[in-house]
């Protein structure tokens, strides 16, 4: 649905956007995952035809941003980062402009606000003037101002910044429920906001792609090895020594040990499990051992390790 | 159509739930109901000294004219008035949108920035053209105690919709060049004003200088037109003035889009 290829956008000598290219699926909810500043809003911005691309190409719906603008535009909705809000207007009358700007007529007109009002759970203030409404209520506005036309695709900055987090849940479960009839893209800098609403996430920093995949893939992709969590009751030097002369064994840390026991942290070649040759080696040598576990690598943990890397380079 | 009609509708009703249409006309019909009252007073006391100095002198009474004393006169201040009220109706119609981010609904959404534009420009001429003509009362009221020749007055209103028409191009494009509204009004009232006092720098000038200067003056076409004259001149020159502020209006807007 949407094709994005080697996209780059500069303002003046500052580069925002650099060889981005990543693909959408119909029907799927893509997360576009990223630290503030990292490109996420002019990427959106060029995707919705509102910044031409300095270089690279992108397609909505087979329709390139640039040179079918038009047809890109009758098949998108946005939600930029402040949504776009005539604050003197009724919630019905500003849907019902933004309904007629993007071609809705007739017949289906009334019928399309009323839908989306529905779905957005604002009907019950549809007479209400826009600057009269809470933070929570002005944002699902701006979700129903880009859902009013029933597109294709939507594209959401950061729908969820700026809410509460009753907000935050409420808003999540509108952008759950518009997946399979619309392709989504939604921004964001918040990690679980991802892992909570998406299918594949896009991770974004300093312009350039640091990483791509469903959460588990990515972390699968990122995994540098198995991870044990291992309390050991014995000479800390001894065990340390013993546990690194094992097979598969590629690190091992001390999170805390004193004379009598440790705590360690060991990483193992990715596939490998060593934690039955450990707990044998450590009873064969007379040690005691208090816990052993296998540590999980959160999307957290792999969100930080890309954009920290990604910096330092 | 149906999106030129739609943003028509959205700045009509725009101007019209806000105060500051009813506060402009408002103060407008103030001020120029005040000057049409003072000038009837000041042809009221001609008339009375006229008459006097007929009776001590003998002889008849000069035949005097309204139109030239009365409609001329009042024609004069409210070209300059007109001058004040039209930047106020143009600063928000591009710089409040850019404020607020909603240029980006319009710029993403399946219309042409040539549909918005006028729909903007005719929301704004059809209020402008409401508070022109509300002005028309004060020449009933001069019907009913004299006989006024209305040939002019009527291409004298013409030609306000002309100059209207010029002055809210103008406006728009002040506006399309900031996200400041007060920075929009500046800068009509900047440009307006520059225009109208070429006509006056035009009479220290050498003759071929004074011809330009003339003719790109804005007052100097509305002259014909409240003589009663409706010479096409002077129609091309505010047409071609209107149309080429709003080509100028569409370059600034659609300018991002090229800014690669
Ligand atoms: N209009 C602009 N002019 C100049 N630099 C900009 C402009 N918009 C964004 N940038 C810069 O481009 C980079 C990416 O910004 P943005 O796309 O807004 O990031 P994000 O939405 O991920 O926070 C930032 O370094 C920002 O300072
Ligand atoms: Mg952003």
């Amino acid at each position: 649905m949407i094709e994005v290829n080697e996209l780059s956008k500069s303002y003046g000598e500052v580069v925002a956007v650099e060889g981005v290219s990543f693909a959408v699926g119909k029907g799927t909810i893509l997360g576009f995952l990223g630290p503030n500043g990292a490109g996420k809003t002019t990427t959106m911005r060029m995707l919705t035809c509102y910044l031409p691309p300095s270089g690279g190409q992108a397609t909505v719906a087979g329709f390139d941003v640039v040179e079918e603008s038009m047809e890109v535009r009758k098949r998108i909705g946005y939600l930029p980062e402040t949504p776009p809000l005539y604050l003197d207007m009724t919630v019905r009358a500003y849907l019902r402009f933004v309904a007629r700007i993007k071609g809705v007529t007739g017949p289906q007109l009334n019928g399309r606000i009323d839908d989306t009002m529905e779905k957005t759970g604002i009907a019950h203030h549809q007479n209400t003037v826009i600057s009269h409404l809470s933070k929570g209520y002005k944002q699902r506005v701006g979700l129903a101002q880009a859902l009013v036309h029933s597109p294709d695709v939507l594209i959401l900055d950061e729908p969820t910044v700026g809410l509460d987090p009753k907000q935050i849940i409420e808003i999540r479960e509108v952008i759950k429920g518009l997946a399979g009839d619309h392709t989504v893209i939604l921004s964001t800098h918040i990690l679980p906001e991802v892992s909570m609403t998406c299918e594949k996430i896009v991770i974004i920093n300093g312009g350039r792609i640091a990483g791509e995949g469903t959460p588990e893939s990515l972390i699968a992709q990122l995994k540098e090895g198995e991870v044990l969590r291992a309390s050991i009751g014995g000479p800390g030097q001894e065990v340390l020594s013993m546990i690194r002369a094992m097979d598969g064994v590629i690190d091992v840390a001390v999170e805390s040990g004193g004379e009598e026991d440790g705590v360690f942290i060991i990483t193992s070649t990715p596939g490998t499990d060593v934690r039955d040759s450990l707990a044998r080696q450590i009873v064969d040598g007379g040690y005691a051992l208090r816990e052993l576990r296998g540590l999980d690598m959160t999307l957290e943990d792999i969100f930080l390790r890309l954009t920290t890397e990604e910096v330092k380079a | 159509m149906g999106n030129f009609l739609a943003v028509y509708s959205k700045e009509m009703r725009s101007y019209f739930v806000s105060p500051v249409a009813y506060v402009i006309a408002g103060v407008f019909l103030f001020l120029s109901g005040y000057l049409f009252r003072s000038i009837l007073m000041q042809f009221n006391m001609i008339c009375l000294q006229l008459g006097q100095r007929a009776q001590q002198m003998g002889g008849g009474m000069p035949a005097l004219n309204l139109n030239e004393m009365v409609v001329t006169q009042f024609f004069a201040v409210m070209d300059f008035i007109w001058l004040l009220i039209v930047p106020m109706l143009t600063m928000r119609l591009y710089a409040e949108e850019k404020k607020t981010g909603t240029i980006e609904l319009l710029m993403t959404s399946p219309i042409s920035s040539v549909q918005v534009l006028l729909g903007k420009f005719f929301a704004c001429f059809s209020l402008y053209a409401i508070i022109v003509s509300l002005t028309m009362v004060y020449f009933l009221i001069l019907e009913a105690y004299g006989s006024p020749d209305w040939g002019p007055i009527f291409s004298g209103y013409l030609g306000y919709l002309f100059l209207g028409a010029t002055f809210i191009s103008v406006g728009i494009l002040a506006s399309a060049l900031t996200e400041n509204q007060i920075v929009a009004v500046l800068l009509s009232f900047g440009i307006l004003l520059m225009f109208w006092l070429i006509d006056w720098s035009a009479s220290f000038a050498g003759p071929t200088a004074a011809k330009i200067l003339q003719y790109v003056s804005f007052i100097e076409h509305l002259e014909d037109f409240q003589r009663g004259v409706i010479d096409s001149r002077d129609v091309v020159f505010y047409l071609s003035f209107t149309f080429f502020c709003l080509f100028l209006t569409t370059r600034v807007i659609e300018s991002r889009r090229w800014r690669r």
